[in-house]
């Protein structure tokens, strides 16, 4: 059958030149594989920037993973109570010594959820500190926290000798002190058999522990912890100034720690909770979204700037390969083809190396997140929604990066490229 | 395969009307003066002249990859002066097969695979396009070396597989820009040989040369001087 078509008055009774779909695709991986190095080349910065791209976000969402368990573990189960500066212009250091109650271990420690807990403050003014009643300050540095048993027990020190303060050296205010491992060496306190004294504004004060590490407050591993009873006996009130201020540092069970924070205020001072700030630990999730958009926007700039390098690189050899191949586009026009079919056949070149690039960049990248994840005896976290369309991202830009190499194809005059060489 | 198309019956399947070829700038080159030439169907058409004679322009506009700046050509009856560039492209595709000095083989490509190459843009189905290659190359004597690389063939053999691509689509006109330009005597020999029997079978030919030899093969001869045509000496115009 011969099918007549009218244009321009002219008839063509041949059906207009075609390219199928299936002779453009093997023509143009035929134009790929015929220079298999340079394709690879070609390749690299895509592979690259979506290589980057996928290991990023998977390293990311990964990491976040574990950092969020990290914090679950300590942070997660620290409340701390600050004592609210008066507005009525009485000092809270007065008489009550702060907005805390006497009892105020107690009253922590009976909320539900509460592992321990109580009242801690700097004694104020700086004492001197000594091995001998009349010796040298030998104490710079080093800082005198009056503490509650409660409070010891809530940052949780590791002893490596003695033992902790307990209710007894409170309730009589007995002259003790536990030594944080720092402020031993430095007062020359090494062995606890001999029961040894440090001098503290030349009282003497027996040592009784010694700890190397605390879970919570870590300013005390530059300390000495002495009763609270002791240092009101000592020392007066705490200081008026709020960063010298009482506190109260309470260690709850996971999970546990905001419904604490809330009760907190309500059981210290049911007749004045506003005397109180609640700090509650950080929200893991709003940690994880800083850690992540930090982290992911730097990363992700680079991975951009390869997919950037990858697109030239595709551009630049694409062009090269129109230059080169003038002779066979004209060729190809002689033997019926339209502009239009060798713009897509160029084109479908660069978008198929495009592909191939990001196939094996999200191949490379999940296999970098994966191997990462297994080194460091992590759970590897790849999000479906950003991996599996990776590769399309490498089409997108073999597509865009083809756009101008086709057009200048397309615009190849055939007398030219045929003209005898 | 063997039988050139005839569905044109007697029309002319070059008939130029006052076709003509200026390219535009200070001065204006007028590479071809309007020429009238009628190449009937059959027919063995030498063109000779010089180097710049306006050889390369004529086989140009005759292979409708340059259209004239004045005149009228029909091919096969059709006048290609309203065309688009789609449709001249299609009638290149169907009608015209181009035989170049440098050959013009896709180097990566084997013979069977160059020959197949025309048949992409007209529509042949694929699982046709290997017999009609072998057929062709069987043709002009190379049935033996259809899966061989262009690399590995003599210069003859390779300007035979071009001859063969230019057959396979069995177009109305055969049109040779100097083919024997590149070849040493006994593979131009070879060549003239296969047009003289293309000649035979009721093909078409055009031929442009700058050598007389060549033209001598030719059952009919233009020359062609400054854009001027004149035919046996005499000019056509």
């Amino acid at each position: 059958m011969i099918r007549i078509r009218r244009h321009g008055g002219a008839v063509l009774p041949e059906p207009p030149s075609h390219l199928s779909p299936r002779d453009l695709l093997s023509e143009a991986l035929s134009g790929i594989l015929q220079r298999p190095g340079r394709s690879v080349l070609t390749m690299l910065g895509t592979v690259l920037g979506i290589g980057a791209f996928v290991a990023v976000l998977g390293l990311t969402a990964t990491a976040t993973g574990q950092i969020g368990e990290r914090f679950s573990l300590t942070k997660a189960t620290t409340v701390t109570v600050t004592d609210q500066p008066r507005t009525d212009g009485t000092a809270p250091g007065a008489n009550p010594p702060s907005d805390f109650p006497a009892d105020a271990d107690h009253r922590i420690t009976a909320i539900d959820g509460v592992r321990a807990g109580g009242v801690w403050w700097p004694v104020p003014a700086t004492p001197t500190l000594s091995r001998r009643p009349d010796g040298p300050d030998e104490g710079t540095g080093l800082s005198v926290l009056a503490a509650t048993p409660g409070a010891v027990a809530a940052m949780e020190p590791t002893l490596t000798a003695g033992v902790t303060l307990d209710e007894f050296a409170q309730r009589t205010a007995q002259p003790v002190v536990l030594l944080s491992e720092a402020a031993a060496k430095r007062l020359g306190v090494s062995r606890l058999d001999a029961q040894p004294a440090v001098f503290i504004d030349r009282i003497p004060y027996t040592v009784i522990g010694i700890y190397t590490d605390v879970q919570r407050q870590p300013g005390a591993l530059l300390s000495l912890l002495i009763p609270a009873s002791t240092a009101l006996e000592h020392f007066g009130n705490p200081a008026p100034q709020p960063d010298r201020a009482a506190q109260a540092l309470v260690a709850t069970r996971i999970g546990a720690a905001p419904v604490v924070a809330a009760q907190l205020p309500l059981a210290l001072r049911p007749d004045a909770p506003e005397a109180f700030t609640v700090v509650p630990p950080p929200d893991p999730h709003s940690l994880q979204d800083t850690v992540t958009s930090d982290l992911t926007g730097l990363f992700l700039a680079l991975a951009g700037i390869c997919l950037l390098v990858g697109a030239v690189g595709i551009a630049n050899t694409t062009l090269v390969a129109v230059l080169e191949r003038t002779q066979e586009i004209g060729l190809r026009r002689s033997l019926g083809a339209r502009t239009g079919h060798i713009a897509a056949q160029f084109l479908t070149e660069s978008t198929a190396l495009g592909t191939l690039g990001g196939l094996i960049g999200t191949g490379l990248g999940t296999a970098t997140v994966v191997s990462v994840a297994a080194a460091r005896d992590w759970t590897a976290v790849l999000q479906p929604a950003t991996t599996l369309p990776a590769p399309l991202i490498g089409t997108v830009v073999g597509l865009l990066a083809g756009l101008y190499p086709a057009l200048r194809a397309a615009r190849t005059d055939p007398l030219q490229a045929l003209r005898n060489t | 395969m063997t039988e050139p198309v005839t569905e044109a019956g007697d029309k002319p399947v070059i008939a130029l009307h006052g076709v003509g070829r200026t390219h535009p700038g200070r001065p204006p080159v007028t590479a071809l003066h309007p020429t009238d030439l009628t190449v009937r169907r059959g027919e063995y058409l030498a063109v000779t002249g010089p180097s710049g004679s306006g050889k390369s322009t004529l086989l140009h506009l005759l292979g409708l990859l340059d259209t004239p700046t004045t005149g009228r050509y029909e091919l096969d009856g059709i006048d290609t002066a309203g065309l688009r560039d789609k449709d001249r492209s299609t009638l290149r595709g169907h009608r015209i097969g181009f035989v170049f000095q440098s050959f013009h083989l896709l180097p990566h490509r084997t013979a069977e695979e160059n020959v197949a190459l025309a048949q992409v843009y007209n529509r042949t189905p694929r699982r046709t396009r290997r017999t009609a290659a072998l057929t062709a190359l069987r043709l002009v004597g190379l049935g033996h070396r259809t899966d061989a690389l262009p690399a590995t063939m003599s210069g003859g053999e390779r300007q035979r597989v071009a001859i063969a691509r230019a057959l396979v689509n069995r177009p109305s006109l055969l049109l040779c820009d100097e083919p024997t330009g590149n070849l040493d005597s006994a593979n131009a020999e070879a060549v003239l040989t296969q047009f003289d029997a293309l000649h035979e079978q009721g093909y078409t030919l055009v031929v442009i040369t700058h050598d007389p030899a060549v033209a001598a093969r030719a059952q009919r001869r233009v020359s062609i001087h400054d854009g001027v045509l004149s035919e046996a000496g005499a000019p056509v115009r």
